[in-house]
């Protein structure tokens, strides 16, 4: 395997290897990278390059990106890549490319970076600059883990799945994590709509309930009865708290929820730390990164102590009466500290329990190795929760599934 | 293989005018008969494609547009219900004789099958081209069968046993990215990211479509839209509310864009969409974005 020597240029091998050897190197040169590759596409690229009439560079790498790109991340990386394997650009390139980019967080906190990330995975991590970032350091990496490269796309998301949260902070790690969140709770939803019942605008047969209408007419499928997915919308309704810490949970959190909201599961979103918000509309954006932006802006323009009882008293007076029935499933983001009298609260969580479904309170700091609920707002709440969970990393956002399942 | 210039200078010949990347693609997929998956924006010109090629390749255009909850039936075969029923009927009523085997065998013969897009598409001579449009709108079942077709070229029906493609179709996907696709079909697939257009291409875009319009007019409405697309809007226009915005503006004889700003301002419902962007995009957002451009 050509290997890019440690200054990520690539040396002259002693003998020559093979057109084979090479592809089969800028194969694994690109999974370091985060494509998923696999041996068949190395026979593929060998076989387009075979079948090109006069190969160019330019042709032979507009080709290849056609046939190696899977994504629209690939696909503006890949050109950086493959000059960098075939043509040794990649320290220019990427002292150029990390020059430009200076402004994002990433570069700006290397030390950070360094916590997030345990070193045998820093190959594979799926960020979207990647190939400038890694392009400089790719040698070593090579050298360290040269017979590794299939078990780092695995781990890649493995990683980031179990990471807390709060240590997410360079923007490409921020859009993975985003996409995972997005992507659970849409598998979520699927699976809660997966059952059908009788319809008479429905689009499949219902066979057993067909032949025993038509039993009348001697079996002659006169009658057609069909079935639907059920439209009974489940209603979530968060409660987040934005106060100091918690401010990086909540906005994964949201878009979480976003990830949830379709024509059957409603989503009601409210921020709250001196006050109580309605923030659905912002929600609702089109765009996410705008609703984000938009949140965040909301967000930002809290300030003083926390104030659970209050916020929850508040939706409780002016909300509760619409924004919940006997379907919904109230989830409440905080750590529970509470400036208040811890009575208030039990109070409020008892008024709020009688109307809706089920109570889910999620507390990141339960994710961190010491925590107790100590916290006496915490401890006065407990006995009026349904379900108690950490929600500090992607993993324990998926485990909520069965309590939305549940319904 | 052909060269992908040739295609290229041929798709601009069928009125579709391509980025390198995209003729390099097409002339890949037709080679080594791979599906091709198209990501963009909505309204860069992805449906586009696979008509132009169907046009440069002289064969059909199939179609199947994706929506949730389209199922094997709706894009495979269904059985002519009614009419099966209608045939046992007509054959009790006549001879009355017939075994039952006859008349399953009869029943369940081609005859009575309706033909969807996917079926179609491999059951034709000429390969045809086979647009997929929007699977992201589909569920993911729905993909993991077409992956299943798409790899075997075959399909299988219980009454009447497995359909071998009789031509291998070009098959054409697009998606908008509502949904993430499996990595299983993206690895399926040879990949292209459709961006808009740049000016300049956008221009022969035009000049294309509406080889009457005067040049120094399409310069200045290309500017505009590109200008327009760099503003925070919900939906940014594509290429194809440019072009019906340089209908519009030759169908209000305007000549220069700056002489009547009124009907410039009344005529941009043609690129703003939503109520939100037309209130963004105010008579001053306008000018400026007019100032850009002179």
């Amino acid at each position: 395997m050509a290997e890019p020597g440690e200054n990520g240029v690539l040396p002259e091998p002693p003998e020559p290897p093979g057109p084979r050897e090479r592809m089969r190197g800028f194969i694994a040169h690109l999974r370091l990278n985060g494509f998923t590759l696999g041996p068949s596409e190395t026979a593929l690229s060998l076989d387009i390059v075979r079948r090109l009439d006069r190969p160019t560079p330019d042709g032979v790498q507009a080709a290849l990106k056609v046939a190696l790109c899977g994504n629209r991340e690939d696909w503006d990386r890949f050109d950086t890549l493959f000059r960098a394997y075939w043509f040794g650009e990649g320290v220019r390139r990427a002292n150029i490319l990390r020059g430009e980019n200076t402004s994002t967080p990433k570069r700006a906190r290397p030390a950070l970076w360094d916590k997030v990330l345990p070193p045998e995975d820093r190959a594979g991590r799926p960020i979207g600059g990647a190939a400038q970032a890694t392009n400089a350091s790719d040698g070593e990496e090579d050298a360290e883990a040269p017979s590794a490269p299939h078990r780092i796309a695995a781990d890649r998301r493995d990683s980031l799945f179990k990471t807390d949260l709060r240590e997410i902070s360079a923007k490409e790690d921020i859009a993975e994590a985003e996409r995972v969140a997005e992507s659970l709770a849409r598998a979520m939803r699927y699976r809660l709509s997966r059952r059908r019942k009788p319809s008479a605008r429905g689009r499949s047969l219902d066979l057993r309930r067909t032949i025993r209408r038509n039993i009348a007419h001697g079996g002659e499928p006169v009658d057609l009865l069909k079935r639907t997915r059920p439209d009974r919308p489940v209603r979530i309704v968060v409660l987040l708290d934005v106060s100091g810490s918690m401010k990086l949970y909540s906005r994964y959190f949201l878009l979480f929820v976003r990830g949830l909201l379709c024509r059957w599961m409603r989503a009601d979103a409210y921020l709250f730390h001196t006050r109580l918000v309605r923030v659905t509309d912002a929600l609702t954006d089109k765009d996410p990164f705008r609703a984000l932006a938009k949140l965040s802006l909301m967000i930002e323009g809290f300030g003083g102590g926390t104030r659970i009882a209050g916020a929850l008293e508040d939706f409780n007076t002016r909300y509760a009466k619409q924004a919940i029935d006997s379907r919904t499933v109230v989830v409440i983001l905080s750590d529970g500290y509470d400036t208040e009298a811890p009575e208030h609260l039990a109070r409020e969580l008892k008024r709020l329990r009688t109307r809706a479904r089920r109570i889910v309170w999620l507390n990141p700091l339960l994710g961190w190795k010491d925590y107790e609920p100590v916290a006496r707002g915490m401890a006065a709440a407990l006995p009026h929760i349904d379900h108690f969970s950490a929600a500090n990393s992607l993993q324990a956002l998926a485990a909520l599934e069965p309590e939305l399942a549940a319904l | 293989m052909r060269d992908y210039k040739e295609l290229q200078a041929k798709l601009a010949k069928a009125g579709y005018i391509a980025e390198e990347s995209l003729a390099m693609a097409l002339t890949l997929a037709t080679e080594i008969h791979r599906p091709l998956l198209l990501e963009g924006e909505a309204g860069v010109g992805k449906t586009d494609i696979a008509r132009a090629l169907a046009k440069l390749l002289g064969t059909r255009l199939i179609r199947l547009q994706c929506y949730e909850g389209l199922d094997a039936n709706a894009t495979l075969y269904e059985w002519n219900y009614q009419r099966q029923l209608l045939s046992i009927r007509a054959r009790e009523a006549t001879e009355g004789a017939d075994s039952a085997e006859t008349l399953e065998n009869h029943i369940f013969s081609e005859e009575y099958l309706l033909r969807r897009p996917l079926l179609e598409a491999i059951s034709q001579l000429e390969p045809p081209v086979l647009l997929i449009d929007e699977i992201d709108r589909a569920d993911e079942e729905f993909e993991a069968f077409l992956l299943e077709l798409l790899a075997d070229y075959q399909v299988t029906i219980p009454e009447l046993g497995t359909i071998e493609a009789v031509s291998i179709p070009h098959v054409v996907l697009t998606s908008n990215g509502t949904r993430a696709l499996s990595d299983a079909l993206r690895r399926r697939c040879l990949y292209s990211w459709v961006d808009y257009p740049d000016a300049e291409k956008e221009r022969a875009i035009l000049a294309a479509r509406m080889p009457e319009i005067d040049d120094e007019l399409a310069r200045r409405i290309v500017g505009f839209v590109q200008q327009l697309r760099r503003e925070e809007l919900e939906k940014v226009p594509g290429i194809a509310e440019t072009l019906d915005w340089a209908m519009a503006l030759v169908g209000l004889k305007v000549e220069k864009l700056e002489d009547n700003l009124d009907l410039l301002q009344a005529s941009l419902i043609c690129l703003l969409k939503t109520e939100a962007d037309q209130r963004a995009i105010a008579p001053e957002v306008t000018q400026r974005l007019m100032g850009k451009v002179a």
